[in-house]
């Protein structure tokens, strides 16, 4: 199974996030945010950072990268695909989720071992937890806050697309304490918190966060 | 040399923390008149000349797509002197 | 106003020149003069100006500061020491770990979020120059009183700019201090610490070498940052009252210095540089002149090629400009299209300026005409020494001599009182309002970060090698005995490596005092500076690096003497660090090293406005045998904290609040055992069963053990007086929030 990590200038997590896929016992495959070329990955995960410097707005300037335009095909063609935090926000801007992410409403940098709910485990990305599943993963972000017009928020809650909620007391003021949606299909998945930074108790607040990268082998075994 | 600009406000539904702040910061100011602030983005856009009415398509395409993100923002295009 | 030449400088020696508006004596002028043999340019008279500023020349501290080399204790551990951008260490496996402390206290001040941050910048690019992937950052922050209003101003953006600018650089900030004292409220002080790592083979040095070399400008381009003084030098702006355009604060974008980061790294290690300077205070004099004095000692620059953000910049202002995010490389001829290709890719600016010459002078021209002709030794290592005089200042012998006048809780409901108190202190309570503005978990590699006794990073993933950093400072003890305090923090800091497993190896320092023209306050940076090197020489710890902030004062009245000192130490396997705190009940708690009543200094004694007394007398030779204990220990200990200030009482709070796992704890004398902060202890949790292996551990290093209790419930019990973890949090946990918001 190989599953790309995108780099766009300012990207931070891309390490960490090939090293949690290797965690998960995939092949990581780097690829350059300027190069038109996917390598034939099976998946593809834009990881956090600040690419761009997040100027104009987080993610804005990404989601015309030219590898960008690739995923956005394969992403229609069912490739599963994983945005986090930052990558997140590219897949938002890219209108491949819908909403968006905006400031946190204290207006605070958030760094915490956050607790979240994996509401939905038919996705790709998320069929190794059990529906309802609780687990402690970082969140560490100043743009997180999930919003959407009614419209939208009926649509994801109806249609079961929320696929992670905060627990307890809402850290960034996302509406309907949203931390992760998907698409239609299920093969794309945007997430605010950082999964890739709980894989080991040594240096994560649990290993709670594999899950993400075990159930990508599942996707492909099918 | 004419100006396009391009002025990016949030959607009036969508929380606005930083004007918020900025609200409350107002009245340590001193006057306190303000019923409510919202912050923006107020793009300047150079041309040589009289901007044509195609470029002024083109800066319109441009909010649409880059300058906003029409999920959460409005924006108004208009010609400064 | 026309382009001052060496041509027109030559012809026309009586020209009156602003040198005193620049900040030179009129001595340091005549010596100027006599070193070129005519009047300087203009622009020589800007580079002279800032480059023997004591900010850029430490002439008022070198004559200290050879101490540290003087009494460098012999360490092989040492691969580059002092004068380099940072030192670096052999950590072992091939790996060399380079580290260092700045200080970037005024901008703060001035300028709370792009202070700090540039303070940031500044110091992460100083490693990267040496080779290195930068992996951490630290920020010893200190502050007026916590409900000040200047507080109030400088305190959130000064931690949104440390964490705005080391968040987006990737940096997970490991750890740092938060102090308040009424001594610092005219003057915040920003220390930022940086740590990276490298194989040995990729040390770089500042030095241009190799005549026809290529000297290669690249990273952000030029603006007006930071140049205020320099602005005398330009008519334009002389008399013109107000500078808009001559911005005085330096304003960072960490995004382009990530990039700088990715774009460097990738340049090293396709091995393309001779020699490497990054462009912090000073700018391009800085750079040059040092480059061309760490090599043969000559090179040629053209000033107009830099890349320009403002072209309206005069070349005296392109010199002294502080633009972040640059760094000057040298290349040679056949390297520079590979050079060149790298930085197309990161998308990163980058031109080539000059040459490495021949002969032993640096020239400077614009557009041809030479402005500069100097030999760079003198403007970048032969400055101006000064001996200033020192005096102990008469406040010396009256506060060592008065008592410390505290109330001392007996009973129950005094001692919950009392504990509850130290717990909700500013200098004590919970600091997460803070440290959640830092990531502290990109890259990966972090095991250790706030509130721990000291940050910790794997180096390795399968080895599991890993360094331990700890920053600290006492300045009320460094105020009561400046000899002492100094080597009171360094005890410290090492300790707080040893506790957590890691073996202390080197150290480094960032050293914050008021003005040097004042002798009282010479007279404190040469005791600790003194305190320093000798603690240094007897722990076996070479100081690889550090950076001197004087002037730290408002109006006559200086900051307490504030040293900072940094230490790094190893550890061979991170998975097997000692925690700071314990999960489990059942455990037995013993505290390590013998107390004594030590108030003076103490938060305690500072609460109830008590200053005086005498600060505790540091014991090295204890100190070292607790840290040789310590690591031998990390074998069986579930948890070892380390004791400072807020004493036993701050240790237990902190234990117990960790893990939400209570502790009932008997001591024969309450108000002193938790007061007091007599250095030199550490309580460690362990399990029943080895007990009598911990007696003989104490035995072997001949030191004070005492039991203290056990670990378990959802109380700190201490002798009859309970306290419920929920209430000792509350008062811990609020403080922060009511103050900030």
């Amino acid at each position: 199974m190989r599953v790309g990590v995108i780099t766009f200038p300012g990207t931070l997590d891309d390490r960490d996030a090939a090293r949690a896929v290797v965690a998960g016992g995939s092949e990581a495959v780097s690829l350059w945010h300027a190069d038109a070329d996917l390598k034939n990955v099976d998946a593809v995960i834009l990881p956090g950072g600040f690419s761009y410097g997040d100027y104009l707005r987080c993610g804005a300037i990404s989601r015309f990268a030219p590898v960008m335009q690739l995923v956005i095909e394969a992403a229609g063609n069912g490739m599963p695909v994983l945005g986090i935090c930052n990558g997140f926000q590219v897949l938002c801007e890219s209108h491949l989720l819908p909403g968006a992410l905006t400031r946190n409403s204290d207006l605070h940098f958030l760094c915490r071992d956050q607790e979240i709910e994996i509401v939905n485990n038919s996705t790709q990305w998320t069929s190794s937890y059990k529906a309802g599943e609780k687990i402690v993963i970082p969140l560490k972000n100043g743009e997180g806050s999930f919003q959407c017009d009614d419209k939208t928020l009926a649509e994801l809650e109806g249609e079961g697309r929320v696929i992670a909620r905060y627990v307890g007391q809402n850290p960034n003021g996302s509406r309907n304490l949203i931390a992760g949606i998907t698409n239609a299909r299920g093969n794309v998945v945007g997430l605010m918190p950082h999964p890739e930074h709980a894989i080991d108790e040594l240096t994560g607040p649990s290993a709670q966060g594999l899950g993400f990268f075990t159930s990508i082998l599942n996707a492909m075994v099918k | 040399m004419a100006k396009i600009v391009v002025d990016v406000m949030l959607k009036p539904e969508i929380l606005d923390p930083q004007g918020n702040a900025v609200a409350s910061a107002l009245p340590r100011l001193g006057f306190s008149f303000a019923t409510s602030v919202r912050q923006g983005k107020r793009f300047e856009v150079e041309v040589e000349g009289e901007p044509t009415a195609a470029q002024l398509a083109e800066v319109e395409k441009a909010a649409e797509v880059l300058l906003s993100n029409p999920v959460i923002e409005n924006y108004v295009v208009r010609v400064e002197k | 106003m026309a382009l001052d030449t060496v041509f027109i400088a030559q012809s026309t020696p009586d020209t009156v020149q602003p040198f005193a508006e620049l900040g030179l004596k009129t001595d340091e002028y005549a010596r100027i003069k006599e070193i070129l043999g005519r009047r300087p340019t203009s622009s020589e008279l800007a580079m002279y100006s800032v480059m023997w500023s004591e900010h850029c020349s430490y002439k008022s501290s070198k004559v200290h500061l050879k101490q540290f080399g003087e009494k460098a204790p012999k360490s092989d551990a040492l691969l580059v020491g002092i004068g380099e951008n940072a030192g670096v260490v052999d950590v072992g496996q091939g790996y060399a770990v380079t580290f260092k402390i700045e200080s970037h206290n005024h901008p703060s001040f001035i300028e709370p979020y792009q202070g700090a941050a540039t303070g940031v910048g500044g110091i992460v690019r100083d490693i990267l120059t040496m080779g290195a992937r930068p992996i951490a950052v630290m920020d010893p922050l200190r502050f007026g009183p916590a409900d000040a209003a200047d507080t109030r101003r400088v305190l959130p953006g000064i931690v949104a700019g440390v964490g705005g600018y080391g968040n987006c650089l990737g940096l997970p900030n490991i750890g740092g201090e938060v102090v308040f004292d009424e001594t610092y409220i005219g003057n915040p002080l920003v220390n930022a610490l940086c740590v990276g790592v490298m194989k040995h083979s990729d040390i770089k040095l500042a030095k241009a070498a190799g005549a026809g070399n290529l000297v290669v400008l690249y990273g952000a381009k030029t603006g007006g940052d930071g140049i205020g003084g320099v602005s005398v030098l330009a008519s334009e702006t002389f008399g013109a009252g107000g500078s808009t355009k001559r911005p005085s604060v330096q304003v960072g974008d960490p995004f382009v210095e990530k990039v700088l980061i990715e774009c460097s790294l990738e340049i090293f290690a396709q091995d393309l540089v001779v020699g490497i300077q990054d462009l912090g205070g000073a700018g391009l004099s800085c750079a040059t002149s040092e480059l061309a004095s760490g090599g043969s000692g000559g090179m040629k620059v053209a000033l107009d090629k830099v890349p320009l953000r403002d072209p309206s910049l005069s070349p005296e202002e392109i010199l002294m400009s502080e633009s972040q995010e640059r760094m000057c490389a040298i290349v040679e001829p056949s390297k520079i299209n590979r050079f060149l290709e790298i930085c197309k890719k990161w998308d990163v600016t980058v031109t080539v300026i000059g040459e490495v010459t021949d002969g032993d002078r640096l020239e400077i021209t614009w557009n041809g005409e030479v402005i500069v002709n100097v030999p760079p030794r003198t403007v970048a290592h032969e400055g101006p020494v000064y001996n200033r005089p020192l005096a102990q200042p008469a406040y010396i012998d009256q506060v060592n001599s008065q008592k410390v006048h505290v109330p001392m809780p007996s009973g129950a409901a005094e001692i919950k009182a009392a504990v509850l108190k130290l717990a909700g202190a500013p200098n004590l309570a919970d600091k997460s309002w803070v440290t959640a503005q830092y990531d502290k978990y990109v890259q990966g590699n972090t095991i250790q970060a706030q509130p721990d006794d000291s940050g910790m990073v794997r180096l390795d993933e399968s080895t599991h090698l890993g360094v331990a950093i700890s920053t600290d400072a006492n300045a009320n003890w460094s105020y009561l005995n400046p000899y002492q305090g100094a080597k009171l923090a360094l005890a410290e800091a090492a300790r707080n490596i040893a506790t957590a497993g890691a073996r202390p190896l080197a150290v480094t320092n960032c050293l914050n005092f008021g003005s040097p023209e004042d002798p009282g306050v010479m007279w404190q940076f040469a005791q600790s500076v003194r305190g320093l090197a000798d603690g240094c020489l007897e722990m076996g710890l070479p100081v690889t690096g550090g950076n001197v902030s004087f002037y730290n004062q408002t109006g006559a009245v200086a900051i307490l003497p504030t040293p900072v000192i940094g230490v790094l130490g190893v550890i061979q396997d991170v998975r097997k660090r000692t925690p700071m705190s314990y999960k489990a009940s059942g455990l037995e708690l013993f505290l390590l090293g013998e107390t004594k009543e030590d108030l003076a200094g103490s938060e305690w004694a500072i609460l109830h406005g008590q200053r005086g007394g005498q600060s505790p007398d540091a014991d090295l030779v204890r100190e070292m045998r607790l840290i040789e204990l310590l690591l031998e220990g990390n074998a069986f200990f579930s948890a070892a904290h380390d004791l400072s200030q807020g004493g036993l009482s701050a240790g237990l709070t902190e234990m117990v609040l960790r893990h939400n796992v209570g502790a009932t704890i008997s001591l024969p004398n309450p108000a002193v055992d938790l007061l007091s902060e007599t250095p030199g202890r550490v309580i460690v949790a362990i399990d029943a069963s080895k007990v009598s292996l911990l007696h003989a551990l104490a035995t072997k290093y001949s030191t004070a053990i005492s039991k203290l209790g056990t670990t378990g419930g959802d109380c700190l019990t201490i002798n009859d007086c309970i306290i419920s973890l929920d209430e000792l949090r509350t008062a811990h946990t609020s403080t922060f929030p009511r103050l900030f918001g």
